[in-house]
C-alpha cells in the first residue's frame, strides 16, 4: 500500500521492485526476496586481521623503505649549493638609515647597491638566481582575488576588471594588466660580475610553459600600467604582450606562503668555489614600509628541489620510528602472546579469577 | 462487482453459496466483507450527471440536501438523490492521491518541504551569507553548489517515491466499476478498488444488508432515502449511521458498511451508497506514515554535534581575534600595504577601498570564516544516514532469513530512522497472543457438564477423513480436522438419548452457533467432495466450529437471519432472533436462537470468571467445581479456555429482549452501551454447559529465540491478557521460564497488599541475589550475577502498582528478575509497563505484538515490530517494524541491528573526523595569511571535497561493512552486548577521534609547509598537494577500519581516490582558474610525491599503534569472534563445546 510519507515507501520500494524482479525470473508470484549473495550480504570478501606479524612486516617494511629515502634525501639536499644575501638593510646609505622609507620613496636617491658574494663551494650550472621576499602576503585574500584572469589571457576581455579594485581603471580606461598583483610587481634588478666580468643571466623559460602558452595571451598588451598616483613596483613594457612578460607571469604565480622566492634568471655557468661575485642591485622595491626582507639567492638545484632538509629528516625519524615500534611489537610478542581467536577470551568464558571486562 | 445487473436491481445482494448449495433463502440477503466497492453503504444507488469531470464525480453525487438538527457532526447522504445536492458541503471525490506533487508542483512543493529540515536552512543561510560582497568567500557556483546538491539529491529520492506513488494511484484510479446511473448501470472508470488488506486480518467478516433494503429488490420505483452517518474519521472498526428509508428509520452499524479495500466473497455482487469516498475512505484516513523517532545514537550525535559546533565558533574566533590584533597593529601601514592597499587612487577623492573600519572588519571575518569552515558541522552527515538506512533497511527487506513462507511476507521497514537502535534493544516486551503463539487454534479437550472429555489423543482412525455429510449426493467435509475423543464422538452420535447426550447436544449446538463464523464451501479437485471453510474473525470461534463439526454438529450456513446446522446427517434451520457480540467489558457474545419447535434459546459463551458470575446459582454446585478443576487443569496445559452456558427463553421475556434489542440497535446515541445493558439483561440465569480447551501453538523457533535473545543479554518481558496458569505454561514451554528459576507471584486485591507483596518480592529476590552473589564472590567481581527469579504478576495487581507511588519498587523488583511475566493485563497497561521501563532507565526498549491491544505498548517503546499475523493490521500500522514471525526478531536483533549499529557508530565518527581534518587544514593556512580566509585549496575542491571526494565510501561502507558475520552472531549471542555497551560510539571515542583529527590535519598541513618554506612554491600547487593528501589519507584511514573488503569496498575506495585526482587535473585544466596547469608542474617533482607518502604513513601510525595495541592486548569480544570467524573455522567444533556450557548458564549482566 503507498501512501504518503517516505516511511512506508520505503519498504514498498523494496516490494515494488521485487514485483518486478520476480515476475522476470519467476513464475510464482511470491514476495519471497530473490537470493543472491549480494542481497544477503554474503559478496566475497577479504577480512584482513591485524595479527602481530602482520603489524611487525609491516612497521619494519616502512622504516626499511622510509629510512634510505630520508638519506638519499638529505644528502641530495646537502650538495644543493646556496648563497643567501639579504640587502634590504645594506642597500640603504648610512645616511638614510633611519628613514628607509623616504629613502625608497624618493625619486633623486641614488638606488643602485653593489653587494660581494662568495662561492663557497663549485656551483654547477645552471645556477639559479631568486629573490626571496620575507613577511610580504602574497596569500593575502585582498591581494590574491585582486586580478583578473580573463583578461590577462585574452585582449577580448580588456574590461574584465570587476575584481581588480583599487586597481581597475586608470581614468576610465582599463588597466591591462589590472589587479594588485600587477600593480607590486617585483622591480630590483640584478647584474652579476666575477673578477669584473659580467655573468650573463638568462631571463627566458623562468615561468611555466603553460602560463606563457594559454594563460596570458599574446595579444594582450600592458595599457595604462603603472599610470595612477601610486607606483606599486615595476613598469612593463608595453610592446611586449603579456605572454612574454615572464617577470610577470613568475609574479602572478603568487606564493603560497609569507616567506617565498621567485625565480629570476638563470647563470648558465659554473661558479668556482671561493670566487668573488660582485652583484649590482637596483634597490627599487619597497619592503620598508612594513618591514618586509629582501634577499638574493643563488642556488643550484637537485632532485628534491633547493636546499631543505626537511624531508630528508622527515623521513629518517619515521623510519627510525617505525623500526623502534617494530623491535617494540617483538618483543610485546614475545613477551606477551595471545592466541588469536581463542574463545576463552570471550569476556563471558574468561573464568572470573582471570581479567573482567 | 464485476457483473452488470439489471436495473431494477437495487437492493438486494445475491447470496452466493456456491451453485452446488444454493437454496432458496429468499429475503437476508448478505454480502460479505466486501469486495471491490467504495465504502459501499446499502445500495448504489444512481451515480449522477458528473459534475466535476471525471474526477470523483460519482462520489460527490450524494450529498446533503437538506439540514438537520444536531448534525454538525453528522454527514447526509441523500440517495439517488445528487443534483439538489452540493448545496452547502462538497464531499471528496473518490479519486485518490497519495503522490505529494504533480510535474508542475514539483520544484516549489519539493524545495518548501525540504526547506523545513535544520540542516538545509544551515547550507541556505551559508549560501546567502557568501552572497554578500563582503563576505564572498567563494564564487557563485561553488558556494551555492553544496545546497544544490543536496537539494538534488533529496529531491530525486523524493520524485523516485512518488513517481511510484502516482503510479500505484494510477492503476488504483483506472479500474473499472459498474455504478447505477439513472437506474441502469454503466462501466465507468471506477476510481477505486484496491485489494487491500485494511485491518490485515485474511479471514471474512461478515457484512449484512439491512432487511429494509431487501424488500426494495422488487419495487422498480427510484428509491430515495437519507443517510445520515458520522463524519469521516480513523476508525476502522466503527460506524454509526442511521438510514431514513420510506418514513423508517434504520440503524446502521460496522456491519454494515463495506470499507474501501475490502474484497468480496461469497457473493457476487452488492449494492450500495458510498458514504465516504477518495481520500476520506477509512484506508487513507489510516495510512499516514509510520511515527517519526529519532535513534539513541542520533540524540547521542546530536550533543557532539552541539561541541562541534563550539568548536566550529572557536576556530573563527581565534581567527577574527587574530584578525583583528593583524589590522590594530598595522593599521598605519594599511594604506600603502601593496598586498592590502586599502586606499583607493584611481578616483578624484581617495577614499578607502572595500573597508568598512575594524570592527565591521572583524565582524565579516569571523563570518567569513564560518563561512569558509562550515562543514566542521556534518551536516551533510545527515543525508548520508538516511541514504544509509535505506540501504540497510533494503538489506533487511531482502534478508531471505527473515521471509515467512506462511503468510507470504516479508520484513517490513516502517520507519526509516532508528536502524541502528536494533543493536542496542535491552527490553523485549512481547505480546503472547499471536506472537510467541500462531494464533491457530486447536481444539483438544472440552469438559461438559462436568465431564471431562480430554482423550483427544485415542485413535480416531476408524473414520480417517473425519466427519462429513452427504447433500444432494455430494459430499461435505470440514477443510481442517480435528482430533476427537471416541467417547464424546459416540455419545454425540447417539444423539440426544442419554442425559449426557443431551448436554453433548446442546454444548455442541451452543459451539456451533453461537459465534459470527461464515461457512464457505471450497471446491476441490474430486467434483463430488465439497470442503466447508469456516471463516471469522476470531481464530478461537473457528476452532470450536471446526471441533463441532467433527463432532456432527456441522455448520452448514449463516445469514443474518438463520442458520442452518446440519446435526448428525440432519439439516436444522435456527432462526437467529438476536445477536451480541463480543465485547471486552462482558468478555462474551451471545445468540438467541428460534428452534424450529417455536421455543427460545440464548447461547453464551466467554471467559470464564465473565460466565460464572451470571451463571443460575441454584445450579448443581458440582458441577460448577468440576469444570473449575476443569478449566484450571485446561489453563495449566496452556489451553485457552471458554465456557458455554445456556437458557431458555420464555415467550415473555423474549418480547421485553426484543423491543429493548430494537431499541438500542436504533439508538445513534450510545448505542454501544445501550446494547451491552440489552445484552447483560439477557445474558443471567445460565445453565452452564461446559467448558472447552483450545491449544494455541507455540511459533515455530520460540523456544530458541528467546533463549538466544537472553543469552544475548536482553530481557524477555511477556505481557499477555491470557489466564495466569496459561502464561506459566506458555512461559514453560517457550523456555521463559526454565526449572531453576524461582517464581514470584504478585496477586494482589489492594494498595496495601500490593506494597507489601512488593516489598517481600524485593527482599526475596534480594536474598537470592546475595546467595548467588556469594557464590561467584569466590570467583571475583560478577557479583551482579543472579539466580534466576521470574515475576509473575496480574493485571488487577498492575492496577495499583502503574501510576502510583508503587511503580519504583516494580522496577526494583523487576530489574532483579530475570523474566517478568504479566498476565490479565489491559491493552493500556501494557504502554504503561514499557513507560515504566522506559522512564526509569536509559536502556533500549522493544515491544513485539500483533494485535490491536499491542499499538498502544508498540507506540510507546523505543522500537515497536508488529507482526503480520492473523490478528489485524492495527499492530503492523503502528509499528516500526513489520515482520511475519516471533523468531525473526533474532536475526533482526542480533544480526541487523548488530551490524547497523556498528556501521551507523562507525559512520558517525568517521565523518566527524572526516570533516573535521579538512576544516583543521584549511584552518592551519589561514594562520599564515594575515587570518584572511584564504585557501590554498582550491574552492571547487572544498565543496566537492565532502560530494565527491569521500562521500561515497563511508556510504558504501555504512551498508556494507560487516564486523562479524551471520552464523557467529547467531552462534554467540553474547556479541550483541557491544550495543549494550556502546562499544561503536561513545564519548570516549568521539575524544580519541577528535584528537587523533587533530594530528593527522596537523601531519598533513605542517609537511608540506616545512617542506615547501622559503621555497618557489605557488599557492595552486600547494593546494593541491594539500587537496590530495587530505583526500587520500581520509580514504585510508577508512580503508584501514574497513573489515570486510569486498569488490564494492574497493571500488569505492580506490575510485573516490582517482576520482579525485580526476577533479582536480579537470580543476587544474581550466585557464581561467588561478590554479592553471599547477597539479602537472607538481607532479613531476619528487618531492610533492615524498611529501603524500611521508603525511600518508605520519599521520596514520599513532591511530595504527593504537588500534593494535587495543585489537591485541584488551580484545572486545566482537574482535575474538572476528579472529576466530578467520583463524579457527577449522576447529569450529571444538569451539563450540566450550560455548555450550555459557549458553546454559544464566546471562551475565
Amino acid at each position: 500500500m503507498d501512501t504518503n510519507g517516505a516511511t512506508t515507501s520505503s519498504a514498498a520500494g523494496g516490494g515494488s521492485t521485487s514485483t518486478s524482479d520476480s515476475s522476470l525470473l519467476s513464475k510464482k508470484n511470491s514476495k519471497k526476496p530473490q537470493y543472491s549473495r549480494f542481497t544477503q550480504q554474503e559478496l566475497p570478501a577479504c577480512k584482513p586481521i591485524l595479527t602481530p606479524g602482520l603489524v611487525i612486516t609491516t612497521f619494519t617494511i616502512i622504516g626499511i623503505i622510509f629510512i634510505p629515502i630520508g638519506l638519499v634525501s638529505l644528502s641530495a639536499s646537502e650538495h644543493v649549493v646556496e648563497i643567501v644575501d639579504r640587502y634590504d638593510e645594506g642597500c640603504v646609505p648610512p645616511n638614510y638609515s633611519n628613514d628607509k622609507l623616504a629613502y625608497i620613496q624618493s625619486s633623486r636617491t641614488n638606488k643602485s647597491c653593489t653587494r660581494t658574494l662568495s662561492v663557497p663551494k663549485l656551483m654547477k650550472s645552471p645556477v639559479f638566481i631568486y629573490y626571496e621576499l620575507d613577511n610580504f602576503y602574497q596569500n593575502h585574500r585582498r591581494y590574491v582575488k585582486s586580478r583578473s584572469d580573463k583578461q590577462l589571457r585574452s585582449k577580448a576581455y580588456e574590461r574584465e576588471t570587476k575584481n581588480c579594485d583599487p586597481q581597475a581603471v586608470s581614468l576610465d580606461a582599463p588597466i591591462v594588466p589590472c589587479g594588485l598583483i600587477a600593480w607590486s610587481l617585483f622591480n630590483d634588478t640584478y647584474g652579476f660580475f666575477v673578477k669584473s666580468k659580467m655573468l650573463e643571466v638568462n631571463k627566458k623559460n623562468i615561468a611555466w610553459d603553460s602560463d606563457k602558452e594559454h594563460k596570458f595571451g599574446s595579444d594582450v598588451y600592458p595599457k595604462n600600467f603603472q599610470t595612477g598616483g601610486l607606483i606599486g613596483g615595476a613598469k612593463l613594457n608595453s610592446t611586449t604582450p603579456l605572454s612574454e612578460q615572464e617577470d610577470l607571469i613568475v609574479w602572478m604565480r603568487t606564493a603560497a606562503l609569507p616567506t617565498f622566492r621567485k625565480l629570476y634568471g638563470r647563470i648558465e655557468e659554473d661558479l668556482q668555489a671561493n670566487e668573488q661575485i660582485t652583484v649590482v642591485i637596483q634597490n627599487h622595491y619597497n619592503t620598508y614600509s612594513f618591514g618586509g626582507k629582501k634577499k638574493l639567492v643563488l642556488s643550484t638545484t637537485s632532485w628534491i628541489g633547493g636546499k631543505n632538509d626537511f624531508i630528508g629528516i622527515a623521513y629518517i625519524t619515521v623510519g627510525g620510528l617505525c623500526l623502534f615500534l617494530a623491535v617494540n611489537f617483538i618483543l610485546l610478542y614475545v613477551i606477551k602472546p595471545r592466541a588469536l581467536g581463542d574463545p576463552s577470551y570471550l569476556s563471558w568464558n574468561r573464568s572470573p579469577a582471570g581479567n573482567p571486562n | 462487482m464485476d457483473s452488470k445487473i439489471p436495473v431494477e436491481n437495487l437492493f438486494s445482494i445475491e447470496p452466493v453459496l456456491s451453485s452446488s448449495s444454493r437454496r432458496s433463502i429468499s429475503t437476508h440477503s448478505k454480502a460479505s466483507s466486501g469486495n471491490s466497492i467504495r465504502e459501499v453503504n446499502f445500495s448504489d444507488l444512481g451515480s449522477k450527471p458528473v459534475r466535476y469531470g471525471s474526477h470523483g464525480a460519482e462520489s460527490e453525487t450524494y450529498s446533503m440536501s437538506q439540514k438537520e438538527i444536531n448534525d454538525e457532526d453528522a454527514r447526509l447522504v441523500q440517495i439517488n438523490d445528487p443534483v439538489k445536492t452540493n448545496e452547502r458541503f462538497e464531499f471528496a471525490g473518490n479519486s485518490i492521491r497519495t503522490g505529494k506533487y504533480s510535474i508542475l508542483t514539483f520544484l516549489p512543493r519539493n524545495l518548501f518541504e525540504q526547506f523545513h529540515r535544520v540542516a538545509y536552512i544551515y547550507f541556505l543561510v551559508i549560501a546567502v551569507l557568501n552572497q554578500l560582497p563582503q563576505l564572498a568567500v567563494f564564487g557563485r557556483g561553488a558556494s551555492i553548489m553544496p545546497l544544490a546538491i543536496v537539494l538534488l539529491v533529496t529531491a530525486v529520492k523524493d520524485a523516485y517515491e512518488d513517481y511510484r506513488r502516482h503510479r500505484s494511484d494510477t492503476i488504483e484510479n483506472n479500474r473499472l466499476a459498474s455504478v447505477l446511473v439513472n437506474d441502469h448501470f454503466q462501466q465507468k472508470k471506477w476510481k477505486n478498488i484496491q485489494t487491500i488488506n485494511l485491518d490485515g486480518e485474511s479471514n471474512l467478516k461478515t457484512r449484512y444488508a439491512k432487511q429494509e433494503t431487501v424488500l426494495k429488490i422488487t419495487e422498480k420505483e427510484k428509491i430515495a432515502g437519507l443517510i445520515k452517518c458520522e463524519k469521516p474519521n480513523r476508525n476502522i472498526y466503527g460506524f454509526q449511521a442511521n438510514m431514513e428509508i420510506d418514513g423508517k428509520r434504520v440503524s446502521l452499524g460496522p456491519s454494515n458498511i463495506i470499507l474501501r479495500g475490502c474484497e468480496l466473497k461469497n457473493t457476487a455482487w452488492a449494492v450500495g451508497v458510498a458514504v465516504y469516498a477518495g481520500r476520506e475512505t477509512k484506508v487513507m484516513l489510516n495510512s499516514s506514515g509510520a511515527p517519526s523517532k529519532r535513534s539513541r545514537l542520533e540524540t547521542h550525535m546530536n550533543s557532539e554535534i552541539i561541541f562541534l559546533s563550539l568548536f566550529l565558533i572557536a576556530l573563527c574566533t581565534v581567527v577574527s581575534v587574530c584578525a583583528a590584533v593583524w589590522l590594530r597593529r598595522h593599521r598605519d601601514e594599511l594604506d600603502y600595504l601593496p598586498f592590502y592597499r586599502r586606499k583607493d587612487f584611481s578616483e578624484a577623492e581617495e577614499e578607502n577601498y572595500n573597508y568598512y573600519g575594524w570592527g565591521l572588519e572583524i565582524f565579516f571575518t569571523f563570518l567569513m570564516s564560518v563561512i569558509v569552515f562550515q562543514i566542521m558541522i556534518p551536516i551533510s552527515l545527515y543525508i548520508s544516514m538516511e541514504l544509509v538506512r535505506v540501504g540497510q533497511a533494503y538489506f533487511m527487506i531482502r534478508d531471505t532469513q527473515m521471509y515467512d513462507e506462511s503468510s507470504d511476507s516479508r520484513f517490513q521497514c516502517r520507519a526509516l530512522n532508528i536502524n541502528e537502535d536494533l543493536g542496542q534493544i535491552k527490553y523485549v516486551f512481547s505480546d503472547k497472543t499471536g506472537t510467541l503463539t500462531e494464533n491457530k487454534m486447536e481444539f483438544q479437550c472440552a469438559s461438559i457438564w462436568g465431564v471431562d472429555y480430554s482423550g483427544g489423543k485415542a485413535t480416531s482412525q476408524d473414520q480417517e477423513d473425519g466427519y462429513f455429510v452427504e447433500v444432494d449426493g455430494k459430499v461435505l467435509r470440514p477443510k481442517m480436522k480435528v482430533k476427537t475423543d471416541p467417547e464424546l464422538l459416540q455419545i454425540a452420535k447417539n444423539g440426544k438419548e442419554t442425559k449426557d447426550g443431551c448436554h453433548v447436544h446442546d454444548f455442541f449446538l451452543a459451539l456451533a452457533a453461537c459465534n459470527t463464523i461464515v461457512p464457505l464451501i471450497l471446491d476441490t479437485p474430486d467434483p463430488i467432495v465439497k470442503l466447508i471453510d469456516y471463516q471469522g474473525e476470531s481464530p478461537d470461534e473457528q476452532a470450536l466450529v471446526y471441533a463441532a463439526a467433527s463432532y456432527g454438529f456441522m455448520l452448514i450456513e449463516r445469514t443474518s437471519g438463520h442458520v442452518v446446522i446440519d446435526i448428525q446427517g440432519v439439516r436444522q434451520r435456527f432462526n437467529v432472533l438476536g445477536l451480541h457480540e463480543f465485547d471486552s467489558d462482558r468478555k462474551r457474545m451471545s445468540v438467541i436462537l428460534g428452534f424450529p419447535d417455536q421455543s427460545v434459546k440464548v447461547f453464551v459463551k466467554g471467559a470464564d470468571t465473565s460466565m460464572f458470575s451470571v451463571m443460575d446459582r441454584s445450579m448443581n454446585i458440582n458441577v460448577k467445581r468440576i469444570t473449575e478443576a476443569h478449566l484450571y487443569s485446561y489453563s495449566s496445559l496452556g489451553l485457552r479456555t471458554l465456557v458455554v452456558g445456556m437458557r431458555e427463553l420464555s415467550t415473555s421475556e423474549f418480547d421485553d429482549w426484543h423491543s429493548a434489542f430494537e431499541a438500542a440497535s436504533t439508538a445513534l446515541m450510545g448505542r454501544a452501551s445501550l446494547l451491552r445493558k440489552v445484552a447483560s439483561n439477557i445474558e443471567n440465569n445460565l445453565c452452564i454447559l461446559g467448558a472447552s480447551g483450545i491449544e494455541d501453538k507455540l511459533q515455530q523457533g520460540v523456544p530458541e529465540a528467546i533463549e538466544s535473545l537472553r543469552t544475548a543479554g536482553i530481557k524477555v518481558w511477556v505481557l499477555t491478557g491470557d489466564k495466569q496458569e496459561t502464561a506459566i505454561s506458555i512461559g514453560y514451554s517457550s523456555k521463559l521460564l526454565t526449572s531453576k528459576m524461582t517464581q514470584i507471584i504478585i496477586n494482589s486485591n489492594s494498595m496495601e497488599s500490593c506494597r507489601k507483596s512488593l516489598e517481600d518480592a524485593i527482599i526475596m529476590s534480594k536474598k537470592l541475589t546475595t546467595i548467588s552473589g556469594n557464590i561467584n564472590n569466590t570467583g571475583g567481581t560478577l557479583g551482579t550475577v543472579l539466580t534466576p527469579v521470574a515475576l509473575i504478576i496480574d493485571g488487577t495487581s498492575l492496577v495499583y502498582i502503574l501510576d502510583s507511588e508503587l511503580e519504583e519498587r516494580l522496577f526494583q523488583l523487576a530489574c532483579n528478575c530475570s523474566v517478568v511475566l504479566c498476565c490479565r493485563v489491559a491493552p493500556l497497561q501494557k504502554a504503561g509497563i514499557v513507560s515504566l521501563v522506559k522512564k526509569r532507565t536509559v536502556d533500549m526498549t522493544l515491544a513485539i505484538g500483533d494485535g490491536a491491544n499491542d499499538v498502544s505498548m508498540i507506540q510507546m517503546a523505543d522500537v515497536g515490530v508488529g507482526i503480520s499475523g492473523q490478528e489485524g493490521r492495527q499492530a503492523v500500522m503502528a509499528s516500526d517494524f513489520a515482520m511475519g514471525q516471533f523468531r525473526f526478531l533474532v536475526t533482526l536483533l542480533l544480526v541487523h541491528g548488530h551490524w547497523n549499529y556498528q556501521r551507523m557508530g562507525y559512520m558517525i565518527l568517521y565523518n566527524f573526523y572526516r570533516n573535521a581534518v579538512f576544516v583543521l587544514v584549511l584552518f592551519w593556512y589561514v594562520l599564515f595569511t594575515c587570518f584572511t580566509l584564504t585557501t590554498a585549496i582550491t574552492e571547487w575542491s572544498s565543496v566537492l571535497y565532502s560530494v565527491i571526494y569521500t562521500s561515497v565510501p563511508t556510504i558504501v561502507v555504512g551498508i556494507l561493512d560487516k564486523d562479524l558475520n551471520r552464523r557467529t552472531l547467531l552462534k554467540y549471542p553474547q556479541l550483541y552486548g557491544a550495543g549494550h555497551r556502546q562499544e561503536c560510539y561513545n564519548k570516549r571515542l568521539f575524544w580519541i577521534t577528535m584528537i587523533d583529527t587533530f594530528w593527522q590535519s596537523a601531519v598533513a598541513f605542517f609537511i608540506p609547509l616545512l617542506a615547501y618554506w622559503g621555497g618557489t612554491i605557488d599557492a595552486s600547487s600547494i593546494g593541491d598537494l594539500w587537496t590530495l593528501a587530505v583526500v587520500i589519507l581520509v580514504n585510508l584511514h577508512l580503508a584501514m577500519d574497513v573489515i570486510r573488503w569486498n569488490w564494492i569496498t574497493h571500488v569505492a575506495i580506490w575510485g573516490s581516490i582517482i576520482a579525485t585526482f580526476i577533479c582536480v587535473i579537470i580543476i587544474d585544466a581550466i585557464p581561467t582558474l588561478v590554479g592553471y596547469w599547477a597539479i602537472f608542474e607538481i607532479v613531476k617533482t619528487g618531492k610533492f610525491w615524498l611529501c603524500l607518502l611521508a603525511i600518508i604513513v605520519a599521520a596514520l601510525i599513532p591511530r595504527f599503534v593504537v588500534k593494535v595495541l587495543y585489537q591485541l592486548y584488551t580484545p572486545c569480544d566482537v574482535q575474538i569472534a572476528r579472529e576466530a570467524e578467520k583463524f579457527r573455522t577449522l576447529s569450529e567444533s571444538a569451539a563450540v563445546e566450550i560455548e555450550m556450557n555459557p549458553i546454559l548458564d544464566p546471562p551475565r549482566r
